[in-house]
């Protein structure tokens, strides 16, 4: 390489350092160097210019960074930490990570137990809310991954399911294990309620109006004061009992089974409750695609057209994909009323549904792995950012790291996206073979009309 | 009779609003497909630039309300814009060509991102700003048992659907006779045919995106006048309104956008003063979903024609 190509090099990092600086600078400016607060008699507008030019500073010295060593380099360094995976051990991989998954999952209390003997009860507490989003996800991607219609109202379903238990169990005192298919049944029949409109629609009529029955069921949760109880919600919703026993100081599971009492029991029997109910989502998603049903939905994804002229009923299958759907939101629904022991309409608001629609499709569409790898990596990373005390001793006092909790999540959702727009996993099982069995690009994989 | 004629002067007013946000979605949508989830909070941020702009004015002693007004709105439509430009070359840029849900994620992503932002760099509290601009005329005074009621419009009703207006038909004009309109339209229907024949179309959808920003400013800045609140959440539930006006018009089409936009304002006005406040946002949806049931692609959309 010449002096004169590095020179020019240079210049062209140090131009586009200078025009992102200079776009900071102007986003920045009301934003950073203006600031309006409530003060006496009105607004008061406080200027913070030192905080503007550090953040210019800050974008120019790490655009500049970033020009010279990655992207306009002759030899970016990353070149160097590219990782090179045999295609065998990728396979390899690919076979095993699944049953290691489950076997981690199926030991995860105890290890967490042995691991962190003092925090045992917050981590299975994260534990119990990945695997809820999880189940969530694997329900979304029935809707999304494998019939491809583009829901944007799932939680409106986990919404039904949540105060239907809670509702039960406030009119007619009826516990967890009934009230569970009960709230299944009943998400599946809005499930079909709410789909039975949006059949003729396509692409993003279906979004807008799965979003808008999602505000309704929000907003009427909300403002039906005497039944749902409104803003102040539902509160002593019961806890489920063990074939009968309570979790409770004496008389209950802890006595039957000569235990010593401790808290601890309830969330890990929680754990397993909720890693049931996920592995029947996923057992059950897994055989429907081998039947006919399943097949169906795939068929619809691909081809809507091609799939009526075979005879295909697409209202029955897209009605089935919603409800199945639906069903599954609803027990995960009254697991988490259940779990809460305190539901209100706050928990059910449009960025839920963003967040299980961003692990379905961060984790690859229709993938069963992916969900699990994108609830894992976005639900346990907002938790871990809760847990971002030390900062304050950085950034001083002030420094409140909870509140950029989900301006990160923000940003990891963007930039996860554009590095890989087909999700984590970029591989699928197709479920039909014509000679052999083999996993395909995703690229293969239509999207299906909602998209 | 007077109740009813108010009524239908403060649906306009909102649903006013409501289309210039529309508009946005709707230019979008036509031209690359995809919604753009980030716009409500386009708007949003509008409102903050114009709210800081407002009181920077007051600041520095400019006393000509007018003045002030003219200066606000031109700072904020052209702030937003850039906005609006770095949104969609951060964001969707990078997925054009890819497939469909990618970019409506990263959409998702800019909106939690700006939304965050603002709150972190503005505080979480809501700004209130006295009203600016007072007064009004009295259109029609009647006698009711009650005593009298008139119809009043105010001043500021005025101003936002004159802007309005004007902005609709310059904007129409803009699409219809400029070559940046032409360039619109041809990357409408064809972007790979209008890049041969030498439309430059990432230029053109950024662009697009820089006028809908605009227009999102200016609803924001009205906004902030009609009102007189803001906070850092207001751009979710004023996109999907607007989302679900453009929806409403038929997606992808311009008319269509304002129709929707005043449908949606009227529907909310009426449904709040006859019958009640609280589902005011259901009324809206629900009217959303009828229509569509009879009418799949929206009140002026074009009937998706599919081919095998």
């Amino acid at each position: 390489m010449t002096a004169a190509q590095n020179t020019a090099r240079m210049a062209e990092s140090v131009k586009d350092a200078a025009i992102a600086a200079f776009l900071v600078a102007v986003l920045g400016f009301f934003f950073f160097a203006l600031r309006t607060d409530i003060g006496t008699g009105g607004l008061d507008l406080t200027y913070r210019w030192g905080l503007w030019l550090i953040a210019i500073a800050i974008t120019f010295g790490v655009r500049l960074a970033l020009n010279l060593f990655v992207f306009k380099a002759a030899k970016p360094i990353t070149s160097g930490i590219k990782i090179t995976v045999p295609s065998g051990v990728t396979s390899v991989v690919g076979r095993f990570l699944g049953p290691v998954l489950l076997i981690v999952a199926l030991c995860l209390p105890f290890i967490l137990m042995a691991l962190f003997p003092n925090r045992d009860r917050q981590f299975i507490d994260l534990a119990i809310l990945i695997m809820t989003y999880v189940m969530l996800g694997w329900g979304l991607n029935i809707v999304v991954g494998l019939a491809g219609l583009l829901d944007l109202g799932y939680v409106a379903f986990y919404a039904v399911g949540a105060y239907s238990f809670a509702l039960l169990a406030q009119y007619f005192e009826i516990g967890f294990w009934t009230a569970l298919p009960l709230a299944g049944l009943l998400a599946a029949f809005w499930g079909i309620i709410l789909g039975y409109p949006v059949l003729r629609l396509r692409g993003d009529y279906l979004a807008i109006v799965t979003l808008a029955f999602g505000e309704i069921i929000r907003v009427v949760l909300l403002n039906w004061y005497e039944f749902t109880g409104g803003p102040d919600g539902i509160s002593g919703i019961p806890k489920p009992s063990f074939f009968g026993l309570e979790f409770s100081r004496t008389g209950g599971f802890a006595d039957f089974f000569g235990l010593d009492y401790d808290t601890i029991h309830r969330f890990i029997y929680l754990y397993y409750i909720i890693l049931v109910l996920a592995l029947i989502t996923n057992f059950v998603t897994l055989r429907l695609r081998k039947l006919p049903i399943g097949r169906a939905w795939e068929a619809l994804r691909e081809d809507e057209i091609a799939c009526r002229s075979l005879g295909i009923n697409t209202t029955n299958t897209k009605l089935t994909a919603f409800s199945i759907g639906a069903m599954f939101a609803g027990f995960a629904g009254s697991f988490f009323a259940t779990r809460q022991g305190f539901i209100s309409p706050e928990s059910f608001t449009f960025l839920e549904s963003a967040i299980i629609l961003a692990i379905v499709v961060l984790g690859g569409l229709g993938s069963q792995v992916g969900v699990v790898i994108a609830s894992v990596v976005m639900i346990g990373g907002i938790e871990i950012l809760r847990n971002l005390g030390f900062l304050k001793e950085i950034f001083g006092p002030d420094f409140e790291p909870t509140q950029y909790r989900m301006l990160i999540f923000g940003l990891a959702m963007v930039l996860i996206m554009v590095w890989k727009p087909r999700g984590i996993i970029s591989s699928r099982n197709p479920s039909a073979v014509y000679k052999e069995r083999k996993k395909i690009s995703s690229d293969m994989v239509a999207q299906g009309e909602g998209h | 009779m007077e109740y009813f004629l108010q009524q239908l002067i403060n649906g306009l007013t909102l649903g006013s609003i409501y289309g210039l946000i529309a508009i946005g979605y709707t230019m979008v949508y036509g031209i690359i497909g995809m919604i753009n989830f980030a716009h409500g909070d386009i708007f949003m941020v509008g409102s903050f630039i114009a709210l800081a702009t407002f009181l920077a004015l007051v600041a520095i002693g400019i006393s000509a309300l007018p003045l002030i007004l003219f200066i606000t709105l031109l700072v904020a439509m052209l702030f937003t814009s850039a906005w609006g430009w770095t949104v969609e070359r951060l964001a969707y840029r990078p997925l054009r060509g890819s497939f469909r849900l990618a970019p409506l994620i990263t959409a998702i992503g800019m909106s939690i991102v700006l939304q965050n932002f603002v709150q972190i760099t503005q505080g979480a509290r809501v700004k209130p700003l006295p009203p600016q601009i007072q007064g009004g005329v009295t259109l029609i005074e009647g006698v009711t048992e009650n005593g009298t009621i008139a119809v009043q419009l105010s001043y500021m009703q005025m101003i936002i659907i004159a802007t309005t207006l004007a902005l609709m038909i310059g904007f129409s004009l803009l699409i219809s006779k400029t070559s940046l309109g032409r360039s619109q339209r041809a990357c409408e229907q064809d972007q790979k045919m209008a890049a041969l024949l030498g439309v430059n179309v990432d230029r053109t959808i950024s662009l697009t995106f820089v006028m809908g920003a605009a227009l999102a400013a200016v609803a924001g800045f009205m906004f902030l006048l009609l009102y007189g609140v803001i906070d850092f959440y207001i751009g979710f539930l004023a996109g999907v309104k607007a989302f679900t006006a453009a929806v409403l018009g038929g997606i992808g089409s311009l008319p269509g956008a304002m129709l929707g936009g005043l449908l949606i304002g009227l529907i909310e006005v009426f449904w709040s003063g006859y019958f009640s406040v609280e589902y005011k946002d259901v009324a809206a949806f629900s009217i959303l979903v009828i229509v569509l049931i009879f009418m799949p692609s929206g009140l002026l959309g074009k009937p998706e024609v599919e081919k095998v």
